[in-house]
């Protein structure tokens, strides 16, 4: 199966996940250019990295959302393929609509770069399948702009639709203001969209996927993406 | 030449940290009656055109499609001749 990796200028990620995907579950990987507008033939799974794409100084994502690998990637997921953004990517993924809401500025208008428990809400995506339901989990974040934001219908569709995916917590899995870093709606860290194809996270699995890290609670999300592929 | 000064602001339903912020600030200089701030983006825009509608036109797509980001945002232009 092969994964691509998109790089826009900016991205600082890209070779983090070029990286996991190579040398930690040896996969087969490719970057695609940002300027790229190739149909994406013959992928399995695209990632949008973290970083920081160009055009960030009007609102995160808004200027890379309008690369001319974008279409290409909604095609993608519009037929079916997988596709996630961290950090970055995420916010991308929110401003192109292939995901709901936005993120904006962290509550305490601080940078935040710091490990933080995570709780896996819904273990039922291809990128979440092999954690447990309720597990807490360890995942750096580092970002200015990582408060979600959605309306309250939406979030009431995402609920119900169990498109919450991860969520800030303490060690213990409690999910509350005090165990919130940005300021997210409902501590809210990762979503999917309704088919679960599309996958969006503030925090960065990449960097916690191999024990020279001091971490591996990211790879399974990599390895989730590969058994997913390989039961389908 | 026209000229389109452009105000993107957060919807109401929206946190502002930001705004936040500098109301914690104002209140700490003194300024007791701020009961509010809210922070946004003025963005100029210089055209090429000199017909006041079709500047108009122009300017609304710009921002539905770029400027504003209507999940969270809203907007609001003046047209002026430069």
């Amino acid at each position: 199966m092969k994964f691509g990796v998109v790089v826009f200028p900016g991205s600082n990620c890209d070779s983090d996940c070029f990286h996991v995907i190579k040398d930690v579950i040896n996969e087969d990987v490719e970057y695609i250019w940002h300027g790229s507008g190739e149909k994406l033939t013959g992928f399995d799974c695209i990632i949008l990295p973290g970083g920081f794409s160009y055009g960030d100084y009007l609102r995160a994502g808004a200027i890379a959302r309008f690369s001319k690998v974008m279409p290409r990637i909604e095609e993608f997921a519009q037929n079916g393929g997988l596709v996630i953004g961290i950090c970055n990517g995420f916010q991308i993924l929110t401003e192109s609509h292939l995901l709901p809401g936005a993120l904006i500025r962290n509550k305490n208008l601080k940078f935040i770069c710091s490990d933080q428990y995570v709780k896996v809400v819904n273990p039922d995506t291809p990128f979440t399948n092999l954690y447990k339901e309720g597990e807490v989990i360890n995942l750096p974040i580092a970002h200015g702009e990582g408060n979600y934001v959605v309306d309250e219908e939406t979030l009431k569709q995402m609920i119900q639709n169990q498109q919450i995916v991860l969520q800030y917590c303490d060690k213990y899995g409690n999910v509350n203001e005090g165990t919130n870093p940005n300021g997210s709606i409902l501590n809210i860290a990762g979503i999917c969209n309704k088919e679960k194809n599309v996958f969006g996270l503030m925090p960065h699995p990449e960097r916690s996927s191999e024990k020279i890290l001091g971490c591996e609670d990211g790879n399974r999300v990599f390895l989730s993406i590969v058994n997913y592929l390989k039961s389908r | 030449m026209l000229k389109a000064e452009i105000f993107v602001y957060l919807k109401k339903s929206i946190s502002d940290p930001p705004g936040i912020a500098v109301l914690n600030s104002l209140k700490s200089l003194g300024f007791d009656s701020v009961e509010k701030v809210r922070m946004g983006k003025y963005i100029v825009v210089y055209l090429n055109e000199n017909d006041i509608e079709k500047a108009k036109e122009q300017v609304k797509l710009m921002c539905e499609k770029l400027l504003c980001n209507p999940v969270m945002e809203e907007y609001k232009f003046n047209i002026s001749e430069e």
